[in-house]
C-alpha cells in the first residue's frame, strides 16, 4: 500500500477522552451477591432479581461461542465491573440538575441533552456507563401515548409491560452474552408505542462507557403495537483505554400486527489503537419479532468502532406477510474484527426479507459476514435477497463471507449476490490524476460502494456517517 | 525544434526513472510549446509509457535524475494531484474501473477541483449537467454513460472515449495520450480524434504516445519522436511516421 493510502486510513479516535466525574461502582466480580446487589440497588421487584438469578444459573453451564470467525484472550469475567454509575444517584427532576461535566461531555460527543436546543426533533436517551442520565422530550411524548424512558423506570413504572416482554424475544437463555447480560443488564432504553400511534420525531438513545475496567449491559426493548410506527437510532462511543471493555448489549424489538419499527445504529465504540491495544468488546444480541401480520422491522446498521464485533440483528417473521431488512455497512480497520451479519427466520406466509451488506477492510483487520436465512416449512411464499459485498483497501486485509440458506418450503424464493473488491494504487492514482485528492478519493470510493445502505439512514445519521467512514479510514489508503 | 513563438509548456531535460529498481529511461530530452503536437513511437518496452506515467507522477516509478518543468515549475516537486490541477492531463492506456462512483459525480468533483484551483465559480449539478451534455457529444456518447460507474462494464473502446470525454471536461493544458488508439476500431479512433482534434488550441499541447501510424492520419502531429531503450534517438516531422510504417524501428535502434 502506497502511503497516500496508509495515512489516510489511520486516524486518532475522537471520543476517546475520559470524564472526570464521581462513580459508584461495584466490587469488579460477578455473583449472586453481585446480582442481588444491583437488583437491590436499583429497587427492583422480586420476578426481576428472579429473571436475573435464572439468566445467571443457566449462564453458569454455557460456554462462550468460538464460531465467530474473530480471536481474542479469554475474558476473565470476574476481573469486569459490572456496574458503574455517576454520583450522586438521585431522581433527576430536569436536564438543569444533571452533572455539569457530565452535560459538557455529551456537548463535546454533539449529543443535545438540552430540550430546547432540539433542531432536529429527536428525542434522545442517555446512558452513560451503566446508567440512564436523561431522557428529554418525555413529557411529549407521553401526551401521545408514547412511552420513552429509561429501562429502570419503565420497571418502576410500566412492571405489567416490561414483564410481558422482557426475554420475549431473546429469551434470558438465549446465547452466551444474552444470558450474561439478562443476569447483569443495568439500564437501557425502553420504548412504546400504542395502538395506531405514529411517533412524531426520532428516538434516539446514546450509548457512552465512561469507568475504566467496566462492562456495559444495557437493555433495550421497543414495543409497537398494532398499526403503530417508530423510527429508533442508537449512537455509541468510548474513551480510549489500553485494556479492552466488554460491552455485552440486548435489544428486543416486537412488532404487532401492521406496526413498522426501523432501528439505526451508528456504532463507534473505540477500535482499540493501530497495534490492537484497547478498544471494546462488542457481542451484542438484537432481534426483533414480527409478531403480528403486515408488520415490519428494518434494521440498518454502520459498525465503525469496537475492537471486536460479534452482532447480528435478526427478524423473526412470524406474522403472515411480515417484513425484515438489514443494511448493514461494517467498517474494520488495524487490528479490528467483524463477524456481523444477520439472521432471517421465515416462519409466516408470504414473509418477504432483504439483507444488504457492506464489508470494508483496510490495515490488517478481519471483516466478516455471517448470515443465515431460514424458511421454515410452513413459509409459503417466502422471498429473501441478499447481497453481500466486500471492499478491501490495502493487501494486508481479510473479508469472509458465510451465508447459510435453509430452506424448507418448495414455494420459496431465495436470491444470494456477492461481490468483492479492492481500492487500489491505480484506482487511488486515477483520481490522483483527475486532481481528487486521496481523502476525497476515497470518500467518493467508500460512499458509493455504500450508498444503498446510507439511503437507509435517517438524514442526519447518514451525514453522520459518511464523515465517521471518512475519517476512521484516514491514513489507510495511499 | 523548438517553435521561437511559443510559450514553452513542457520541458524535459536528462531525465532518468526506474521501476523496482530496474532504469526504464536513460537520458530523456523533450521540450513542448503550446499549439503543438507530439507523437512519441517505439517498440514495446522503450519506456514510451513509462514516460508518461512518470510525468503524471505515478508512484511506482522513481525519477532518479534530470528535471522536468511545466509552465516554469518543478514538475517533480508537485503531488501527481497538484500536477493535474496545474492542467496536465494524462489519458489511460489501461482506464481503471471505479463501482460505486458515477461517471458524472466523478467529472463534477474534478472540475470543480480545478475550477477552485483556478480561482473560479464551482457548478452546481444542474449547471454542471448543461456543460457535461455538450462536452459527450464530442465523444459520441449515450448519456446513459453518465450516471453509470466510471468504466464499469465499458467495452474497451468506451473506456478510452470515457478517458477523452474527461480530457473534454477538464480542458487540460497537456495532455498526454498514453496509447489511446491501441484496441480501438476505426469508429472508435475517429471519435477519440476528433476530440482530441477539438481540444487543440494555441494555448495547449497534446502528447501522443503510440505504436502506429494509424492515429497519426486523424491527429496529425507537428514532431515525430522515436524512442528506444530510454531515451528519444530521433525526432522528425510528420513524415517520420510514415517512413516508420514504411520501414519499421530497425534501422534507428540503438546499436546493442
Amino acid at each position: 500500500m502506497s502511503t497516500a493510502l496508509q495515512n489516510l486510513v489511520n486516524q486518532p479516535y475522537k471520543h476517546g477522552f475520559v470524564t472526570d466525574i464521581e462513580t459508584e461502582t461495584v466490587a469488579k466480580g460477578l455473583s449472586e451477591d453481585v446480582i442481588r446487589l444491583i437488583s437491590k440497588k436499583k429497587d427492583e421487584p422480586e420476578w426481576l432479581l428472579e429473571f436475573r438469578l435464572a439468566a445467571y444459573r443457566h449462564w453458569l453451564t454455557m460456554e462462550e461461542p468460538s464460531w465467530a470467525n474473530v480471536s481474542y484472550p479469554r475474558i476473565d469475567f470476574q476481573d469486569i465491573i459490572y456496574f458503574a454509575q455517576p454520583k450522586p444517584k438521585k431522581q433527576l427532576a430536569s436536564m438543569d440538575e444533571v452533572d455539569p461535566e457530565l452535560r459538557r461531555t455529551f456537548e463535546k460527543l454533539g449529543v443535545p441533552l438540552h430540550e430546547q436546543k432540539l433542531m432536529t426533533g429527536v428525542a434522545v436517551d442517555v446512558i452513560f456507563d451503566s446508567v440512564s442520565v436523561t431522557t428529554t422530550y418525555k413529557a411529549k411524548l407521553a401526551e401521545i401515548g408514547i412511552i420513552f424512558c429509561s429501562f429502570s423506570e419503565a420497571v418502576r413504572e410500566h412492571p405489567e409491560l416490561v414483564k410481558q416482554y422482557l426475554g420475549s424475544v431473546v429469551t434470558s437463555g438465549d446465547n452466551f452474552y444474552a444470558a450474561l447480560n439478562s443476569a447483569v443488564f443495568t439500564d437501557g432504553s425502553f420504548c412504546f408505542i400504542p395502538k395506531g400511534t405514529k411517533c412524531p420525531m426520532d428516538l434516539s438513545t446514546y450509548f457512552r462507557i465512561n469507568t475504566e475496567g467496566s462492562g456495559q449491559f444495557e437493555r433495550t426493548l421497543i414495543i409497537a403495537e398494532e398499526g403503530s410506527s417508530v423510527c429508533y437510532l442508537e449512537g455509541c462511543t468510548a474513551p480510549q483505554f489500553d485494556t479492552n471493555q466488554l460491552h455485552a448489549a440486548v435489544v428486543e424489538l416486537v412488532a404487532l400486527d401492521n406496526a413498522d419499527i426501523k432501528y439505526s445504529t451508528v456504532q463507534n465504540w473505540y477500535a482499540g489503537d493501530e497495534n490492537g491495544k484497547g478498544g471494546i468488546y462488542n457481542f451484542v444480541t438484537k432481534r426483533g419479532l414480527c409478531k403480528g401480520i403486515n408488520s415490519k422491522i428494518s434494521w440498518t446498521q454502520v459498525e465503525t468502532g469496537s475492537a471486536i464485533t460479534w452482532k447480528y440483528p435478526s427478524c423473526v417473521l412470524l406474522g403472515d406477510n411480515s417484513i425484515g431488512e438489514f443494511y448493514s455497512v461494517a467498517l474494520t480497520n488495524h487490528l479490528q474484527q467483524a463477524d456481523t451479519g444477520t439472521k432471517m427466520i421465515h416462519i409466516g406466509k408470504n414473509t418477504r426479507s432483504r439483507i444488504i451488506s457492506k464489508g470494508i477492510s483496510a490495515g490488517r483487520s478481519s471483516n466478516s459476514y455471517r448470515g443465515l436465512v431460514k424458511i421454515g416449512s410452513r413459509a409459503t411464499g417466502a422471498r429473501n435477497y441478499s447481497q453481500c459485498d466486500s471492499m478491501l483497501i490495502g493487501d494486508r486485509c481479510a473479508a469472509n463471507t458465510f451465508p447459510t440458506i435453509d430452506v424448507q418450503n418448495t414455494t420459496a424464493q431465495v436470491e444470494h449476490e456477492a461481490s468483492t473488491s479492492k481500492i487500489g494504487e491505480d484506482q487511488m492514482f486515477f483520481f490522483a490524476q483527475r486532481g481528487i485528492g486521496s481523502e476525497e478519493a476515497v470518500s467518493m470510493i467508500i460512499n458509493g460502494f455504500c450508498k444503498d445502505v446510507f439511503v437507509h439512514l435517517p438524514m442526519e445519521f447518514a451525514v453522520e456517517a459518511t464523515k465517521l467512514l471518512g475519517l476512521k479510514l484516514e491514513g489507510s489508503v495511499g | 525544434m523548438i517553435n521561437k513563438g511559443s510559450k514553452i509548456l513542457l520541458e524535459v531535460k536528462n531525465l532518468r526513472a526506474e521501476v523496482a529498481g530496474v532504469e526504464i529511461l536513460k537520458g530523456v530530452n523533450l521540450t513542448v510549446c503550446a499549439g503543438e503536437v507530439h507523437a512519441i513511437m517505439g517498440i514495446n518496452g522503450s519506456g514510451k509509457s513509462t514516460f508518461s506515467k512518470v510525468l503524471a507522477g505515478h508512484p511506482d516509478y522513481a525519477v532518479t535524475g534530470g528535471t522536468a518543468t511545466f509552465e516554469g515549475k518543478d514538475l517533480f516537486a508537485l503531488a501527481p494531484e497538484a500536477r493535474a490541477r496545474a492542467g496536465l492531463f494524462l489519458a489511460f492506456q489501461y482506464p481503471v474501473e471505479i463501482p460505486g462512483v458515477s461517471n458524472s459525480a466523478l467529472l463534477r468533483l474534478a472540475y470543480n477541483t480545478l475550477q477552485t484551483e483556478r480561482g473560479l465559480e464551482e457548478l452546481d449539478p444542474l449547471e454542471f449537467e448543461d456543460l457535461v451534455q455538450e462536452k459527450i457529444k464530442v465523444v459520441e456518447m449515450d448519456p446513459s454513460f453518465l450516471s453509470r460507474s466510471v468504466n464499469e462494464g465499458f467495452s474497451g473502446g468506451e473506456k478510452k472515449r470515457n478517458e477523452i470525454l474527461q480530457m473534454a471536461v477538464l480542458a487540460p493544458r497537456l495532455a498526454i495520450l498514453d496509447e489511446t488508439d491501441s484496441g480501438l476500431d476505426i469508429d472508435a479512433l475517429r471519435i477519440v480524434a476528433k476530440g482530441v482534434n477539438s481540444l487543440l488550441s494555441p494555448g495547449n499541447a497534446v502528447v501522443m504516445v503510440t505504436h502506429y501510424q494509424r492515429l497519426l492520419n486523424y491527429i496529425v502531429p507537428d514532431y515525430v519522436h522515436v524512442m528506444d531503450g530510454g531515451r528519444i534517438v530521433r525526432t522528425g516531422g510528420k513524415e517520420l511516421a510514415l517512413e516508420l510504417e514504411a520501414r519499421g524501428y530497425d534501422w534507428l535502434r540503438v546499436a546493442a
